[in-house]
């Protein structure tokens, strides 16, 4: 890998995942994280087609962030976003029905993620095309990591599986565990998320906010 | 061209969106086959959970339901006007959506409460096959709830009285309060209902609050608390379906004849 990127590129790709997370540290995109991380399996997909969505409207943005007329730009970018969130919703309907209609209206919203939007403003707009891309797929993975993470504390003291197969064998079946259902609900994404902010922060203490 | 002036900003909204509308419409044309065939395995899935020959935990791959289907379930063409089964349209490609479309096989439906305006002059019926013998009875159903169309199906005993099962695919309505029209905690306590009483009136119904058990409360299920709209809806439409405007007729003919 480091043949093909440089050391600059590898720091744009390398960053979101602890130094800048946008979950951890800037709080982005919550919304989603709540709502698809109950199982595994949705925020797999989720999180993989929230990295594609990111990178290539990133990399399409900065291909023509020369030509964009500046007052109209924010619609021009949600026009690009816009019509990939499509592409890629026909894509999990056609290929992975079932959990494309448990993702329901969660795959379409992708259009207003605060990340996509916030990358393709912030970096896509200034930046060369291989480096915004690599900076989509970067938050994308950032984001992603989260969800990942998130699904699978989620699923496991929430229904006692992990991606429908089962680790701990909960009362209701004949077995031992009692699942939490709280982690089935949205608070529970909410203090898996506080733990996890904290644990980074605590790790990496220049992320603490100053008082 | 100015970069920032008026025209330069028109003829460059008008390409990109041009190009994305390009885009957008190809991935929808070329993925709609497979969408579709999704859509139906979605539907004789959910027949097969709706009868009981699949249960909800079971995992069946594309080839597994569609094998089931054809073993098991056994596809009849029934015409609301006469109440008896109609032989001169193909089963198979029977798509009710698109008789709608179609004059000769719609009709305006009469005054109703669930929403509908025309539907189609047949109806499909889904009969379970269980030891060579039909055992359960599927209706397709629909109807407005509150927000949306709710599409689903009522498996009904070889009485043609006895709910055996519901279960609804498509709707739009609130997750948690109308969605849970898809729990299948609520779409149990169907089962044992009674449709008709000794009339022969359709009193099946959603009601406010709890209902008794089967027995003792035989055409009353259990309301959904935050969601009187979409319970009011179900009722709505599962007495338009089970009424003389559609397969009532056909299921007091079946009734008199003593076999289906």
């Amino acid at each position: 890998m480091s043949a093909i990127l440089g050391k600059k590129e590898r720091a744009i790709l390398i960053d979101p995942l602890f130094n800048n997370n946008p979950i951890a540290l800037q709080v982005l995109g919550i919304c989603s994280a709540l709502a698809v991380t109950t199982k595994l399996d949705k925020a797999i997909v989720m999180a993989i087609s929230l990295t594609l969505v990111t990178g290539f409207s990133s990399l399409s943005i900065s291909l023509i962030r020369n030509l964009i007329p500046t007052n109209v730009r924010i619609i021009i970018q949600l026009t690009i976003i816009a019509s990939l969130v499509i592409i890629a919703d026909q894509i999990l309907k056609a290929f992975v029905p079932t959990i494309s209609k448990q993702l329901s209206v969660f795959v379409g919203l992708i259009i207003t993620n605060c990340i996509v939007m916030g990358r393709a403003e912030a970096f896509a707009m200034q930046n060369p095309p291989l480096e915004s891309f690599l900076d989509g797929i970067g938050n994308g993975l950032g984001y992603s990591m989260i969800l990942i993470i998130l699904g699978v504390f989620r699923e496991l003291l929430g229904s006692g599986k992990i991606l429908g197969y089962t680790l701990f064998r909960t009362v209701n079946e004949g077995g031992w565990y009692y699942p939490n259902g709280m982690f089935l609900m949205a608070p529970g994404a909410l203090f898996t998320i506080a733990i996890l902010i904290w644990l980074l922060r605590t790790w990496k203490p220049e992320q603490q906010e100053k008082e | 061209m100015q970069r920032e002036g008026s025209l330069y900003t028109v003829i460059f909204t008008t390409v990109l969106c041009g190009i994305c509308s390009i885009l957008v419409a190809s991935a929808a044309v070329g993925l709609k086959e497979r969408q579709q065939i999704n859509q139906i395995l979605d539907r004789q899935h959910k027949i097969l959970l709706v009868s009981g020959l699949v249960s909800p935990s079971e995992k069946l791959s594309r080839e597994g339901i569609q094998n089931k289907f054809k073993e098991n379930i056994e596809m009849r063409l029934v015409s609301f006007e006469t109440g008896e089964y109609a032989t001169n349209i193909p089963v198979e490609t029977f798509d009710p959506k698109r008789a709608l479309k179609d004059p000769n096989l719609s009709m305006k439906a009469p005054p109703n409460s669930a929403g509908l305006i025309d539907i189609p002059k047949y109806g499909l019926v889904y009969f379970v096959k269980r030891q060579g013998q039909i055992d359960e009875v599927i209706l397709p159903i629909q109807g407005r709830g509150l927000w949306s169309m709710l599409y689903g199906y009522l498996a009904l005993d070889k009485d043609l009285n006895t709910v055996r099962g519901i279960i609804f695919y498509e709707h739009g309505e609130t997750p948690g309060l109308g969605g849970e029209i898809e729990n299948p905690k609520w779409c149990q306590l169907w089962v044992g209902r009674k449709v008709y009483n000794s009339a022969g009136e359709v009193q099946l119904a959603v009601i406010k609050g709890q209902a008794g058990s089967a027995d003792s409360d035989p055409h009353h299920v259990d309301g959904l608390s935050g969601a009187t709209m979409t319970s009011r809806g179900v009722t709505n439409l599962v007495q338009f379906w089970l009424s003389d405007s559609a397969y009532g007729k056909y299921i007091k003919n079946k009734k008199q004849q003593g076999s289906i």
